[in-house]
């Protein structure tokens, strides 16, 4: 495995315009991703993790904007490219998996056309190899008797088929970076087992890199190299993933994953975070965790906590870390 | 699919039957009958004579009596007789029939594809000035009445600039001098009346065409077709209208039912040769038969049209299947 950079995101900056003035979703957000490993993403409903993925794909739409930043995928700045040029990255070179495998597919179009589509797009072939390739791709994520499955509508497929169709659709066209957007919240926990699995190992097999959004720490500490906790549109630590669960230093990870239920440990109530995730209009002046946080002092109050590296590969935006 | 359309068109078949046998007995209500129209017309006529064209008439039969005859003689193929024009009514009706229909399809035609296109626009830049802009252009369509629209027309284009001719079908001798000639002649004369008929149902269409656009967009798919990296376009036409077209197509159909019925103010504005007047003049003057051929030319049109949406719903979205 080399150790090249795929994905490099570097003060990333989304910004909604509103009527209360512009709301930043995603605020200063830096990270990279080595080639073939995982970075996971976490946080809770409304962090701004899935703003993130969207705007890797350039998907933000009106009133939405990428503000400032660098998003450098294989080594090219794709906020510099122009609309037809990214066309060709999107479910090309960089594909994404969504959360709802309900509604994420076309109802009245078939699997196997939803699929052609992209690939005779990507990969410039006739419609037979099209048909091929797309059935090929049906079979490799494990959907049964593949060529009926082309021809039939998502309303035929089951919930786990269609996440699984889902994927094949996004890695039909060979992308070397994949955003898997909480594929497996909407699942059952047998089936979201099926579905991580299948997710490792393709990324084996293809030497993918890929960024997983959950925020589901069990699936994180599962699937991921690093992690990346996120918190009111900004980053609170970044850690490899072990280094992370062992050793957290931000109040708010500590926080995450005191609040997970323990196998075979019997208690009354769950450990939980006080009050919930302030919406982006009306973040706090300083540290965005400052209003739930057991750990606050004066100075984060006014001042936002800037992002130490405490360890080498473990950075932290806390005036007063664990 | 071909049990289900079968079943179909027994049911329509068996509805128009009940419907037709309701506005023949409705039509028997109204005061008079063309015996008493005639008396009105002969102060000579003897009180015998009254009866003897009453039962040769059969109008002294029972209303059943009476439909049963006059269904018997329809399903040979016999429409009878126009009382007040004094012609078979399949020959008076033909042509009043080609004519209408010429009209309200040319101009359902032409606002679909000025509205579809403009609903579409506007739904994809919803609160931009093209979307108030079509907006205030479908209101105002809507609302104003198509009589009044029609004379403006005839003022502008016909007295201050004539352009095209104020009214009628055709103009006199014209027919017979050749196949362009002729088509080019028709084709002034329908002009104003398709432009007045058409600005109010580009409003409507165009104003449902929007919504069912802004609906289609918001779905999950529109992003899961973005992020393929397909172009705009396709994401627009293939994903988002391609959805958008079901709840299109009840407002088609029913549009459509009205082909042969929705014209009749523009007609009698433009003196145009259509079936309106025709259906309004036979009700008022106790034309039976050319009353009840065009009630039952409307109610099939509606049934049929609605059997077609249904239809065509098994083809726009795959999840209806029909048993």
């Amino acid at each position: 495995m080399t150790n090249s950079t795929v994905l490099e995101v570097k003060n990333l900056e989304t910004t909604f315009a509103s009527k209360a003035g512009p709301v930043r979703a995603v605020n200063n957000v830096s990270y990279n991703i080595q080639k073939g490993q995982t970075l996971g993403v976490v946080g809770e409903s409304g962090c701004g993790k899935s703003v993130t993925s969207y705007s890797l794909m350039r998907l933000i739409e009106k009133p939405g904007r990428i503000s400032n930043g660098q998003i450098f995928l294989n080594g090219r700045d794709i906020l510099k490219l122009n609309e037809a040029e990214m066309e060709n990255v999107r479910g090309g070179e960089m594909a994404m998996i969504f959360q709802e495998p309900m509604t994420a597919l076309n109802p009245v179009l078939t699997i196997g056309y939803q699929m052609d589509e992209q690939i005779m797009k990507h990969k410039k072939c006739s419609p037979k190899e099209s048909r091929e390739r797309a059935i090929e791709m049906l079979r490799l994520v494990g959907i049964p008797s593949p060529t009926e499955r082309y021809e039939s509508y998502p309303h035929q497929l089951s919930g786990g088929m269609r996440q699984r169709a889902m994927i094949a659709m996004a890695l039909s066209c060979d992308p070397t970076f994949l955003i898997a957007d909480e594929p497996t919240t909407a699942l059952d926990v047998t089936i979201q087992a099926q579905i991580l699995e299948l997710i490792q190992n393709l990324q084996e097999k293809f030497n993918m890199t890929v960024q997983f959004i959950t925020h589901d720490l069990g699936v994180i500490s599962e699937v991921s190299d690093k992690v990346l906790v996120m918190y009111g549109g900004q980053t609170c630590e970044q850690a490899d993933t072990q280094e992370l669960f062992l050793n957290p230093h931000h109040p708010y990870t500590a926080a995450l994953i005191a609040s997970r239920p323990k196998f075979g440990e019997r208690v009354q109530r769950l450990a939980t975070i006080e009050g919930s995730v302030p919406a982006p209009f009306e973040l706090p002046a300083g540290c965005p965790f400052v209003n739930r946080c057991s750990r606050v002092k004066s100075e984060c109050k006014g001042h936002k906590p800037p992002l130490v590296e405490i360890k080498p590969g473990h950075t932290v935006a806390c005036f007063n870390p664990l | 699919m071909t049990a289900f359309i079968t079943r179909r068109i027994l049911q329509t078949l068996a509805v128009i039957a009940v419907l037709s046998y309701v506005c023949f007995y409705l039509m028997s209500l109204m005061p008079g009958d063309p015996v008493d129209m005639m008396v009105a017309s002969n102060p000579r006529i003897t009180t015998e004579d009254v009866a003897r064209l009453k039962s040769l008439y059969g109008l002294d039969q029972p209303v059943y009596k009476r439909y049963g005859a006059w269904m018997s003689s329809l399903l040979t193929g016999d429409l009878g007789y126009s009382r007040t024009y004094r012609v078979p009514v399949q020959e008076l009706m033909g042509p009043r029939l080609f004519n209408t229909f010429l009209l309200s399809a040319l101009a359902l035609t032409f606002s679909l594809m000025l509205a579809i296109p403009l609903g579409v626009i506007s739904a994809l830049k919803p609160g931009s000035k093209t979307d108030y802009f079509m907006n205030m252009f479908s209101f105002a369509g809507i609302s104003i009445p198509s009589f009044w629209l029609a004379i403006v027309l005839i003022i502008i284009f016909a007295v201050k600039f004539p352009i095209f001719p104020a009214g009628g079908t055709q103009s006199i001798g014209a027919d017979g001098d050749g196949f362009w000639a002729d088509f080019l002649d028709r084709s002034k004369y329908l002009v104003l009346p398709v432009l007045s008929l058409s600005i109010q149902q580009i409003g409507r269409f165009a104003r449902f065409t929007r919504s069912a656009m802004l609906e289609a967009m918001r779905n999950d798919f529109i992003r899961t077709a973005r992020a393929k990296g397909l172009p705009r376009s396709r994401v627009i036409w293939q994903h988002g209208f391609r959805n958008a077209l079901i709840p299109l197509i009840t407002i088609l159909a029913l549009s459509f039912s009205g082909l042969f019925s929705g014209a009749i103010l523009t007609e009698t504005v433009f003196a145009y040769q259509g079936v309106g007047k025709l259906v309004y003049d036979s009700i008022i003057g106790n034309d039976y038969n050319v009353a009840m051929i065009s009630f039952v030319i409307s109610v099939s049109m509606v049934l049929l049209m609605n059997l077609l949406a249904d239809i065509l719903y098994g083809f726009a979205d795959p999840r209806i299947s029909y048993r």
